[in-house]
């Protein structure tokens, strides 16, 4: 039970690709590289989690916290690479109303793990 | 009653275990016929009811361990999670276990709120009890649609 967390800055975008299973054991190292990020005002923030392969209510537990922090700034938090499984997490919690999830270009999922 | 195997799992009521359990509970599953996506319920159910067990077990300031109970009927998976650290009677617990209580009151949302809610959701059945320690109680039957047809009332309702 692993999680990798790879932060690349492009632009004015930061950038995280989430990589591994996400549940109580592994979110306080997520928690933890997200609120390492320096908040700035207006700032853009990208979370891939297309391999993620799984996550609970930890998981978006942390997501929440962090989208709270981004908005307090009047930042944008976008999440992308949902596969079908995870999209229904957030879909199934509400939270998909609430975040930005940009969707699978090509629409296929891979829910495949 | 029903023909059913049963395999209980222990751990330590600490993070690092509840992966061990949700695997357990993913080889149960798959044993018994459920899909892909019936698995991943599964273990994200079983893990929400474990990870309540671990972060109850964490406010006691003592490390105590969870038990996973579950019996594999032909029709269904019927899962107990307590984290008592005692073993227990599987048939026994099923009847002390009271009708559901509303967890969602205010919203899913609320703090804590979100696992039992998935609970909940991804399951068919889910009861719990507070007595000595929190003892979930939760089903998922085989080939069914959430949602159908399981309103029929049980001893447990």
């Amino acid at each position: 039970m692993n999680l990798q967390v790879e932060q690349v800055d492009k632009d004015l975008v930061h950038n995280f690709k989430i990589i591994g299973e996400i549940d109580i054991y592994t979110a306080p190292k997520l928690k933890e590289h997200l609120t390492n990020l320096e908040q700035a005002e207006g700032m853009e923030v990208e979370l891939d989690l297309s391999e993620v392969n799984y996550m609970d209510s930890t998981g978006l537990g942390v997501f929440v916290g962090f989208y709270k922090e981004v908005k307090a700034h009047n930042g944008k938090m976008v999440i992308k690479g949902l596969n079908q499984r995870l999209y229904r997490l957030f879909e199934i919690t509400g939270l998909s109303e609430i975040m930005q999830i940009k969707e699978i270009e090509g629409g296929e999922d891979h829910a495949s793990v | 009653m029903q023909a059913f195997d049963y395999i209980e799992v222990k751990v330590p009521a600490k993070p690092q275990y509840v992966g061990v359990a949700r695997l357990a509970i993913s080889g149960l599953a798959s044993r018994l016929g459920f899909t892909y996506d019936e698995i991943e319920d599964l273990k994200i159910a079983a893990s929400e009811a474990v990870t309540n067990a671990v972060q109850h077990a964490y406010h006691d300031e003592k490390v105590g361990e969870v038990i996973l109970g579950c019996a594999l009927y032909e029709d269904r998976l019927e899962i107990v999670v307590t984290d008592h650290g005692k073993s227990f009677d599987f048939e026994e617990t099923k009847k002390k276990i009271g009708p559901y209580q509303d967890w969602n009151e205010d919203s899913p949302l609320r703090e804590g709120g979100l696992g039992l809610y998935l609970m909940e959701t991804l399951m068919d059945e889910v009861k719990v009890d507070h007595g000595e320690g929190v003892i979930v109680f939760m089903t998922k039957y085989l080939g069914r649609e959430r949602g159908e047809g399981h309103v029929k009332p049980t001893v447990f309702s």
